[in-house]
This record gives C-alpha cells, structure tokens and sequence, in this order.
C-alpha cells in the first residue's frame, strides 16, 4: 500500500477547527433526535399498551411505516417532498422562514424513526415488568394514563435502560445520514478534509477513533447508572 | 396535488428496475459474505487463546460504533490503495458491506451457538466426536433454526441499510431514484415512490419473520 500518511495535517486549521465543529454538530444531531425519539417513542410505546381499539393501532402504524422505510429515505422525504405537500402557507415558512433547516430536518428525520424504534422497546418493557401491575393500579383508584406514568413507566423504563443505550448509540451513528442534505456533522467534516488535503485516511481514522470513543464512554455510563437506578439493581432487589 | 406527474416513474422504470438489482446485489454479497466472515468471527470469539477472542471482540466493537457512511467512506479510498489501482465504487462498496455487516451476523451466529445448551456439546464430546463435528453436526442444525429469525430481520436492515450507497454515488435503487428526480425535477413523486417500494417490501418481509416466529414457538 502506496500511502502517505501525514498525521500533522490534521493539527493545521482549518481542519483541527473543521473536525471539532464536526463532532459538535454530531451531538447536537444525536441530542436533538434523541429528544424527539424519547418523547415520539414513550407516547407511542404507551399507546401501543393501552387498552383500547383504536388507539394501539394508530400507534402501531406509526411503529410500522417508520420502521420499514430507510431513514435516508424518510429524511428525504422531510427535506424535498414534506415542503411540497403540507398546506402551501407551512411549506412556504419551511422553505423561507425555519431557521436552521438542515438540522431542523435531520433531527425531525432521524428522531421520528429512532421514535418507532423507541417504542417497540418502551411496549416491550412495560409488559415486561407487568402489565399485570395495571389491574391493581386501578384498583387503587388511578386513572390509566396516572397508572402509566406512575407506576408502569417508571418500572419499564428501568427494565429496558440497557435496549434505551442501544437504541441511543444507533441514533449517534444515524446522525451522520444527516450529511446527505448538508450537515457538517464529523463524517461530512472528515470527508470534507479528504476532499480539500487528500489525507482522507487520517481524518476518517479520527473520526472513527471519536465515534468509538463516544461508544465506549455511552455505553459505561449507562451501565454505571443502571447499576445504581435500573434493572440491574432493581433485579438484584428481589430475593 | 394536480400539478404531480406520475409518469415519471414509467418513463424511468428500466432504469428503476436496474437500481433495484443492484440494491439485491448489494444484500445478497452483504448477507452470504457477512454470514461466512461473522461465522469465522463468532468462532474466534469462542477461541481459548485470548489473544485470538480479543481481536475478533475488539472488531466487533469498532464495526458496530461506527457509522455504515464513514465505513463506506473509508473503503471508498482504501481499497483502490490497498490494489494499488482504481476499482469502481462497486467493489469497495460490496467490501465495506461485507466487513461492516459481519460483525452484526456474528453476534447472531454467537447467540444461536449459545442457545443450545452446553450439555449437549459435552454429551457429543463424550461420544467421541471432534469439537468441529459436533458444531456442525449437533450445534449448528439447532442454532439455525434459533437464528432464522433474527438473520430475516437482519437481512431486512441490511436491505435498508444498501440505500446508503447514495453517498459514493453508487447507482442503487434510491441513488437512481434521486437521479431521475434531480434530471427531471420530480422529487416528490421519485421520493414517494422510493419509500412506498421500501415499505411495501420491508413490511411484507417483516410479516414473513413474524409468522415464521410464531410458527416456531408453536
């Protein structure tokens, strides 16, 4: 292999600069998605547990369509067609007044999807630790959505916290098809670095090094946390 | 919705249809090569030389952070360096598939293999069969039929997962939807279509997995 490596070019701005922006813009991607997929999944993991007709199934569409279709493919429908076919007033305020739309797009795109993910996890946990809990929650008089929240969430989410990392650390590494529509996340920088210094090795080797290290740290942080809060503790409650 | 031109997607099917070949290509490369190197994987993990565990885990671990784009990336400019001429993104992209959905099907080699009860590898030991006869006469056909489902399921992800070829430009059945949206100025009608064929396919095979799970637990 004819290669030569030049490790220094990477030190030299802009590149150093271009690289730290990159893995800035990489957490604020998986942050944001993260966000909308916690709160889009726990709404449709519960709805998906209710017990109810129709309200399980709209959630369980929800689950299926986003599941099913690429999410390179679900963020091009948000950043091309979604403008074109909401009412002409929202897709002309999308188009000229969003401020930020790359990122508002990927975190919408990648959050929605990791969402659908979400939820299969959060209507595994909550009849993991029980949906036989629900009976007797309403016996003590609370309402189903109290019951959920206080008691069947609380236990499930704590059952599921190791999946939760999982489902979290697929969403970091899904922050970068947000580079498809112009994010300047790391793997974009890296790319980006190759383009302008053809040391394209060296720069993706860093950005592969960065994505591992965020990986490990993720996954021992949480593995200390559950050992503190979650199922693991929880487990080890009972005789 | 009356300004839609659907005729786009007739006028452009053969080169839709070529695209989807190639995306099948991709997953039937990804699928038997991954299968063939994470089995390797999943028996260098199982190895009693540490040294020999460590490598295959420490893989693992790095193919499984990373994204799917900086792995395609990397292979994008390292395989013609390691030939030392060009090859087309084809041949980088089916080896970055290869390597990078490897580790995924040796975690779930090592589950089928961990799924049948050690009892029996001792049982078979103690008849006299070697250990490689008892993984593929005792182990193995168990352990299949344990991982069936999740090699589908597996397959089905990496079928979504060959749409990111897009970024090396290679000419699969998204990468040729957005060439004809961007030559014809049909996004809308391209993107739709994409999504509703990905649906449609993904759905009916994740149907597929279900039934066979459920079949199976019967």
């Amino acid at each position: 292999m004819n290669y030569n490596w030049d490790w220094g070019t990477l030190l030299r701005e802009p590149y150093l600069g271009w690289l730290w922006s990159g893995l800035g813009w990489t957490v604020l991607v998986s942050l944001g998605s993260w966000a909308i997929a916690l709160a889009v999944g726990i709404t449709a993991g519960v709805a998906r547990s209710m017990h109810s007709r129709f309200i399980p199934q709209v959630a369980g569409v929800y689950i299926q369509v986003f599941r099913n279709i690429p999410p390179l493919v679900q963020l091009f429908l948000w950043y091309f067609v979604f403008p074109e076919v909401a009412p002409e007033s929202v897709g002309l305020w999308i188009k000229r007044d969003l401020p930020n739309p790359e990122y508002i797009t990927a975190i919408v795109g990648i959050g929605l999807f990791s969402g659908a993910r979400v939820a299969e996890q959060v209507r595994a946990g909550v009849a993991a630790v029980g949906i036989h809990l629900m009976p007797a929650a309403l016996a003590t008089g609370l309402r189903p959505l109290q019951a959920f929240r206080l008691i069947l969430l609380p236990l499930g989410l704590r059952a599921i916290f190791g999946p939760l990392t999982s489902e979290f650390l697929i969403t970091v590494k899904l922050s970068s098809i947000s580079l498809t529509i112009g994010m300047l996340e790391l793997t974009a920088q890296s790319r980006h670095i190759e383009n302008y210094t053809f040391h394209g090795l060296e720069a993706f080797a860093v950005a592969t090094a960065v994505y591992l290290l965020i990986g490990l740290a993720v996954t021992a942080l949480m593995r200390a946390i559950d050992r503190h809060f979650g199922a693991a503790r929880f487990k080890r409650a009972q005789p | 919705m009356s300004d839609f031109d659907w005729s786009v997607i007739a006028r452009s099917w053969s080169f839709l249809a070529e695209g989807m070949a190639l995306s099948a290509l991709l997953v039937a490369v990804a699928t038997a090569g991954g299968l063939v190197f994470g089995f390797g994987l999943a028996l260098m993990r199982r190895s009693r030389y540490a040294v020999i565990a460590a490598l295959a885990t420490a893989y693992v671990t790095v193919m499984r952070t990373v994204p799917l784009i900086l792995v395609l990336f990397w292979f994008y400019f390292l395989v013609p360096l390691v030939i030392g001429r060009p090859v087309g993104s084809l041949a980088s992209a089916l080896i970055a598939f290869v390597l990078f959905e490897a580790a995924f099907y040796c975690e779930i080699v090592r589950s089928a293999i961990a799924s049948v009860r050690p009892g029996q590898t001792e049982a078979a030991l103690a008849t006299g069969l070697r250990p490689s006869q008892v993984m593929r006469h005792i182990v193995m056909p168990q352990g299949l039929r344990a991982m069936t489902p999740l090699l589908l399921n597996q397959i089905i992800i990496v079928f979504q997962d060959t749409s990111l070829v897009y970024v090396v430009a290679l000419r699969d059945f998204m990468t040729t939807a957005s060439v004809v949206a961007s030559r014809d100025g049909r996004p809308t009608e391209m993107y739709t279509l994409v999504a509703v064929v990905y649906l449609a396919i993904c759905f009916s095979l994740s149907k597929v997995v279900e039934r066979y799970g459920k079949g199976q637990r019967q």
